[in-house]
């Protein structure tokens, strides 16, 4: 059984055109140990999945999922209480921006030891210990003197280490990063996601990671879910994808890697995610799809079979060419 | 910080100027002559006018009459009341400390009920409880105090009788007042029943002069909530699993309280204000009632005495709010 397994899982906005579906029936599986990459562009519902899970969607979100088990528990029919007690012990999240994510108001000794106070059962000078050694352990020098500091006090990439720190305390066993290094330098960025990875190889735990950038992906995970509009389109290991994209999207955002690049200007997509008002009527991809046909533009796909990646696309890639009529 | 309070110390000579000339001049423009209030109906020779006019000093230019004024406040001598002969900075500082103890519990029962409604109505925005409080909010802030209070002594103290009319506490007690604070005086004077006079009543004069601070805090802290409630820190701290009353009440309100509390402070204005009202009202002995006894009877140096003290002591509160900003939110202290 996954440590995580939501299957079929919405997310609708309320807003005041009515409602926007922000996640349309994403399925997501996470194994003990997994490394998992959700890729999308902005505004493709990875984020807001994740938060789902979390419970930690504004009021406005109507979430429908026909289960989403963690470890056993349903969080899709579990009390707010049960939740809570999951929530930051077993499954914690770090965020995109770490120095708005970090209460202004509060030491980073308090924050971290409250961390602590909220599900484990130590005392005050067990969880001031834990913190020290916390802080050690996602490399910052000077631990203790850290504590005492405010997150103004802090660089951004602290900030994220504070973060992590945070969210490892209770020695969870999924960590979700959603876009962590995206508000940080470059050189910061591949540091924080260095410290991911040894952290998650030390302690086991499983990793979500958030990201739009398919260069983390190919560094860092082991399976790629990538996501469109609000729907899982493809789902690989991490090899495979990079040497057989099924669907378009993927093959496209691959195409994007200036690595990858073969002419001197760099292939882009064109256009934008559809938002609210202007989601086509077949895949939802089939506007900016070079390999589109009537039949995306009025049918919706379904997903192929697993040996195509669970490509969401009437005519899956079989490297780069799309496969017609046999399917 | 010791420069910060030195420099807002230095903002304080211009206002006190300001308030002083205008505290001097506003109760001499009042129509009425206080020597001929003083005579009352009787009436004086014209020596004994002329006399009592130079004795008070009110035949120098009004801008040598200030200067002397001025001169004397800076000695410490706000001068003697026309009225009752005793100096104006002692005649205040025995009625201070009732209308003190009232506004310190109007002040508290505005925070203690205003604060929690203010986060009830975030959290739950634009459902019921939102909606019911707020408007409950903005009736109360609409309320005219001496119409509220009268409401309120027909309805408890005439129909039900539960609350007294009027006084600081029951005639029947008797004690030394030492610090002036009834609460403390009639606990310390341990004859029975007098504690539970003293809060008695205070109630409803507390209600009213506290309706309007209670509104304002009330929205205040509604509105800065709002903002903060969305903050990714906020989602932080429901990330780490804590309970909704851990993550409103300390982490979002925290960040929040800097506006509630530039509230707070500017609302002992208003208190002195209101204070004017509701003493009158339920015939508290205070500053408020004080002076508007003062006012009727042309009491010029207790008027503007009195002015001046309240302007002092809105300064010195609102200062005081400027420095806990700091202690609040860390960021401001750097």
């Amino acid at each position: 059984m996954p440590l995580l397994d939501v299957r079929n899982l919405s997310v609708e906005f309320k807003t005041a055109d009515g409602l926007f579906k922000a996640v349309d029936g994403i399925d997501v599986q996470v194994d003990v140990g997994d490394v998992l990459a959700i890729v999308g562009e902005s505004g493709s519902g990875k984020s807001v999945s994740m938060l789902a899970l979390m419970g930690l969607l504004p009021w406005t979100a109507v979430v429908t999922a026909d289960y989403m088990t963690f470890d056993g528990i349903d969080l899709a029919t579990c009390t707010a209480r049960q939740r809570r007690a999951i929530v930051g012990k077993d499954v914690s999240m770090i965020f995109q921006e770490p120095m708005s994510s970090l209460n202004p108001c509060f030491t980073i000794g308090f924050q971290i030891r409250e961390a602590l106070k909220a599900h484990l059962p130590l005392s005050r000078s067990q969880r001031q210990l834990r913190a020290v050694e916390l802080l050690e352990q996602v490399g910052l020098p000077e631990p203790e003197r850290r504590l005492r500091a405010y997150p103004h006090q802090l660089s951004g990439g602290m900030c994220q280490r504070v973060m992590i720190a945070m969210a490892i305390a209770c020695k969870p066993k999924l960590l979700i990063a959603d876009e962590p290094t995206t508000a940080l330098d470059v050189t910061i960025q591949a540091q924080i996601l260095e410290l991911l990875l040894d952290l998650q190889k030390d302690t086991g735990m499983a990793l979500v990671l958030i990201t739009h950038d398919m260069g983390v992906v190919a560094e860092t995970a082991q399976r790629v879910s990538v996501q469109y509009a609000g729907q899982k389109v493809e789902e690989q290991d991490v090899e495979a994808l990079f040497a057989n994209a099924h669907h378009p999207y993927t093959d496209a955002l691959l195409a994007a890697l200036p690595e990858r690049a073969s002419s001197k200007l760099l292939p882009s997509i064109p256009g934008v995610v559809p938002g609210q008002f202007d989601r086509p009527a077949g895949c939802l991809f089939s506007p900016r799809c070079a390999h589109a046909d009537d039949v995306c533009r009025s049918t919706s796909p379904k997903s192929a079979s697993q040996e195509l990646g669970l490509a969401r696309c009437h005519y899956p890639l079989q490297q780069g060419v799309p496969l017609r009529g046999d399917v | 910080m010791l420069n910060f309070i030195l420099r807002r110390v230095g903002t304080f000579i211009p206002t006190f100027i300001g308030v002083s000339i205008i505290s001097f001049l506003f109760i001499r423009l009042l129509p009425g002559d206080p020597i001929l209030l003083m005579a009352g109906e009787r009436g004086m020779s014209d020596e004994r006018y002329a006399q009592l006019m130079t004795q008070f000093g009110f035949d120098q230019p009004l801008l040598t009459q200030y200067w002397s004024y001025l001169t004397g406040i800076l000695q410490g001598d706000l001068g003697l009341s026309f009225r009752t002969k005793r100096p104006v900075w002692d005649e205040f500082f025995t009625l201070f400390p009732a209308t003190l103890e009232l506004s310190l519990c109007a002040i508290v029962f505005a925070v203690v009920l205003g604060i929690p409604a203010g986060i009830v109505a975030a959290v739950k925005r634009g459902k019921w409880p939102d909606q019911a409080l707020m408007t409950t909010a903005l009736v109360g802030y609409s309320m005219p105090i001496f119409w509220w209070a009268l409401l309120l002594i027909i309805f408890f103290s005439g129909m039900l009788g539960w609350t007294p009319v009027s006084g600081r506490i029951s005639l029947m007690f008797f004690f030394p007042t030492d610090t002036g604070f009834m609460l403390i005086d009639s606990y310390r004077s341990g004859q029975a029943g007098a504690f539970a006079s003293a809060v008695e009543h205070l109630i409803l004069p507390t209600i009213v002069l506290g309706t309007i601070p209670l509104a304002v805090i009330a929205r205040q802290t509604r509105s800065a909530m709002l903002e903060v409630l969305s903050e990714d820190y906020v989602r932080t701290a429901k990330a780490k699993g804590l309970s909704p009353f851990r993550v409103n009440g300390l982490h979002a309100l925290r960040n929040a309280l800097i506006p509630v509390i530039t509230v707070i402070g500017l609302s002992v204005g208003t208190l002195m204000a209101g204070a004017i009202l509701t003493e009158t009202i339920f015939s508290w002995p205070g500053i408020g009632k004080w002076m508007v006894e003062g006012i009727s009877s042309r009491d010029y140096t207790a008027v503007q005495g009195g002015l001046l003290m309240i302007a002092v002591i809105v300064m010195v509160v609102n200062l005081l709010v400027d420095l806990l900003y700091g202690f609040i939110n860390p960021k401001i202290r750097k």
